[in-house]
Formats: C-alpha cells, sequence, structure tokens
C-alpha cells in the first residue's frame, strides 16, 4: 500500500516518548520529516547526544508503520537544527503539566541555563512557591523541584 | 599548500582525536558511576557521562565515513591498540577523589567547550552539525563541574586544602590543550576551525575566573606535558583500555 505523509504523521502521533509517555513523538518536536517515495523516510531528530531513548524510539517508528502495513522505512537522523525544549508546543507543555510534571519555563538562550532564579510553578497547585531539590533528575531533562504552598515534590522540564 | 587528501586526512585525523577524548573521559566517568557520595551526583555523573559516549559515537561514526574503509563506531572504540588513541593525558589520569574528578571536569570542559563553540562555525558542516549539539551539553556539564569547583574551593579548610592540591597536579596537563601541531593548522586554515592561540587567551580568562571565584590561586607555570594526541600515553591508559575493550576483544563481533 502507499501511505500519504499526513498518514504516517498520524500514525507517528501514536508514539510515545518511552521516558514521558504522555507525549508522543510528535509532541515532543523529534519528528522533523517525513518523506514517502518506494519507502518511507522518517527524520528524527535526537534530544541528546547520549540520550538511551533514541534506538527505542527508531525502533517504535519502524514498527509502528510496519503495523500499518509500511514495510519499507528508512530512519534518518538529523542534528540541525538540533532538538531544543523550544519544539515542544504548547499543547504538549500543557500535556506534560496535568501529568505532573512542570514544562520548560521559556524560550532557550545560551544563559537559559545559568539562570537559577526563575520561578517554576507547582504543576499540581499552581503555586510559584517552589524550591528545587536537585537541579539533576531521574533523567538528564528533569530537576526535582518541591512545591513549599502544597508540599508535593514534582519534577520540572528543564529548559535545554 | 597541502593537496586535498592531506586536507582530508587531518579532518579524520581531528574527528578521531575528538571522538578519543569523549571516549576517555566517559570511560573515566563511567568508573564513577555506583561510587559518589550522593545520588544527585550520582545520577549527573551518569547521565553526563551518557552524553560523552554519545558524542564518541556522533565522532566515531562520521570518522567511518571519512575513512571509507568500513569502519564502525565499535571498531574506532574497541578495535584500536593504544598508540592508535589520541586523546589527551588529562582525561586517562586515574580518578582520585571527587575534588579531583572536578578539578579535571573543569580544565577540560573549560577548553573543550570553547573548542566547540570554534567548530559551530567549521566549513565542514557535519562536523559543526554535531559541535552545536555536544556544545550545549557540555556547556552544561561545565555549569555543574564549575559550581562543585567554586563550593569545594571557597567551602572548608579541609576541601579547600584538597582541591587546591588536585589543582596543582592537574594543571600541568592542560598545556596540551593548546600545543597545536599540524592537524590543528590544517582545519584551522583549511576547514575555519578553531584558532588555539584564541581559545589559550579566552581559557586563560575564564579559568582564571573561576580559580578566584573559588579562592584558589593559579599554579605556577610548570614543564609542559604532551604526548597524546601523538599515541603517547601515560602507564595508565593501557589499564583503562584493557578494561574498556575486554568484552570486544574476547568476544570478537559480539552483539546484544
Amino acid at each position: 500500500m502507499t501511505a500519504t505523509a499526513e498518514q504516517v504523521y498520524d500514525w507517528l502521533r501514536a508514539v510515545p516518548d518511552p521516558e514521558i509517555p504522555v507525549l508522543s513523538i510528535t509532541d515532543l518536536g523529534i519528528v522533523r520529516d517525513v518523506a514517502v517515495a518506494d519507502e518511507v523516510t522518517v527524520s528524527l531528530a535526537p534530544t541528546y547526544s547520549g540520550c538511551p531513548a533514541t534506538e527505542v524510539i527508531e525502533k517504535s517508528v519502524i514498527d509502528a508503520l510496519h503495523a500499518n502495513g509500511v514495510e519499507n522505512v528508512v530512519i534518518r537522523r538529523v542534528l540541525s537544527p538540533p532538538w531544543t525544549t523550544d519544539w515542544i508546543g504548547d499543547e504538549a507543555r500543557e500535556k506534560l503539566r496535568i501529568y505532573g510534571i512542570a514544562p520548560p519555563s521559556d524560550a532557550v538562550g545560551k544563559q537559559g541555563l545559568l539562570d537559577s532564579s526563575r520561578t517554576i510553578a507547582c504543576p499540581r497547585c499552581g503555586s510559584t512557591a517552589s524550591a528545587l531539590v536537585s537541579e539533576f533528575g531521574s533523567t538528564p531533562c528533569k530537576a526535582a523541584y518541591r512545591c513549599t504552598e502544597c508540599l508535593e515534590p514534582f519534577e520540572y522540564f528543564k529548559c535545554i | 599548500m597541502s593537496s586535498k587528501a592531506d586536507k582530508q586526512a587531518a579532518l579524520l585525523a581531528y574527528v578521531l582525536r575528538l571522538g578519543d577524548n569523549a571516549l576517555i573521559i566517559a570511560q573515566r566517568m563511567i568508573e564513577r558511576v555506583t561510587n559518589e557520595a550522593e545520588l544527585e551526583e550520582e545520577l549527573a555523573n551518569a547521565n553526563f557521562a551518557l552524553d560523552y559516549i554519545g558524542q564518541a559515537r556522533l565522532f566515531y561514526s562520521y570518522a567511518g565515513k571519512l575513512e571509507n574503509k568500513g569502519r564502525s563506531e565499535d571498531d574506532f572504540a574497541f578495535q584500536r591498540d593504544s598508540r592508535e588513541y589520541c586523546n589527551f593525558l588529562l582525561l586517562e589520569q586515574p580518578n582520585g577523589h571527587f575534588g579531583d574528578a572536578i578539578v579535571r571536569q573543569v580544565l577540560f570542559e573549560s577548553f573543550y567547550v570553547l573548542q566547540l563553540e570554534a567548530l559551530t562555525r567549521s566549513s565542514d558542516e557535519r562536523l559543526a552539525e554535531i559541535a552545536v549539539r555536544a556544545e550545549k551539553e557540555v556547556r552544561y556539564h561545565l555549569r555543574h563541574a564549575a559550581q562543585w569547583f567554586v563550593r569545594l574551593g571557597d567551602g572548608t579548610e579541609f576541601s579547600h586544602a584538597r582541591v587546591a592540591v588536585s589543582l596543582q597536579n592537574y594543571w600541568r596537563f592542560a598545556t596540551e590543550f593548546f600545543a597545536a601541531d599540524a592537524v590543528d593548522e590544517t582545519m584551522r586554515d583549511s576547514f575555519d576551525g578553531p584558532d588555539l592561540k584564541v581559545l589559550e587567551k579566552q581559557w586563560q580568562l575564564d579559568v582564571s575566573e573561576l580559580v578566584a571565584d573559588a579562592s584558589l590561586s593559579l599554579p605556577d607555570t610548570v614543564a609542559r606535558v604532551d604526548g597524546g594526541r601523538a599515541g603517547l600515553h601515560s602507564e595508565h591508559f593501557g589499564y583503562l583500555i584493557a578494561e574498556m575493550q575486554h568484552l570486544h576483544r574476547s568476544h570478537p563481533g559480539v552483539t546484544w
């Protein structure tokens, strides 16, 4: 069968990110291009050079397309423009918040990472009275915070 | 003026050096995994090591393409002998204590981040692309190491004294970063690569500032140490690669 690029995008919208399954790989902004010819070429931008999820994501993409009857799948890794948290769309940020992870707070700049003064809103109660517990969370992309209002710990998706 | 083949050979050598630096520092960081004093540091170190492994893979894959002899990233990482690795000697030194590890990260990453930043403007597109990705990661690593460096240096009498010795011990290895050879010159002249003289000035400024913030003093200039890029390693290197290559050497072609 011949799929259209739009159909392929639809199928990819159902492929979850292995580390944050509430987001699909399209939410995360790592699907850069879909090209349909004799084979279907999907261009993916890895989030970090050493992201252990990269290979898992590639396999999930291949599996998803096979499940929809596409036999010949080519995965292309693209490095530029590099992935940053700016590629996460507004809708996806809201999904993150509902899931309990505070979304990246604003646009990425070179100094963004060095600015530890910004206030992060608690994804549960919305209070900005939060305190950084650990800058290095369970994955490279997350930091651990605690809300001093509702006292719940939460994760913050760092701007990178 | 060198021929096109000479330029390509220099590019390949340069990319391999980048790969070797990333792989060897990663290996030393991996040795620290499960040995950190607290969970936050455990995660930071392991995640940073992963970034370096990722970078080494990108550099080695690209080297394989440039060389065009069918060598894979694993072949470069695991199937070469000591003399073929061209990492800086600093990176292969034994881990020592936490302060040693932090001083090593500060000295190397202060250089590496400048090197990558310059490489983002290289005329070699693939190398520039990898540099953009890696620079963001290393800037982040450096922020972590620099915070600890200041905290240890400006901390207790004990931590200050220990980290001052670390700085004294590792300082001599940093001269190797700036010892330009023919490969560096070709990169600068033919691929818009870094000018090591410019990098050295900036590095001196950046590191001096950090050293002052940490209430430490810059060590005296000491005898220059180099040889890593010619494959002349310290004795620690043999032990390092013996462990690193064990699986691939004992079970050639193994996959999992």
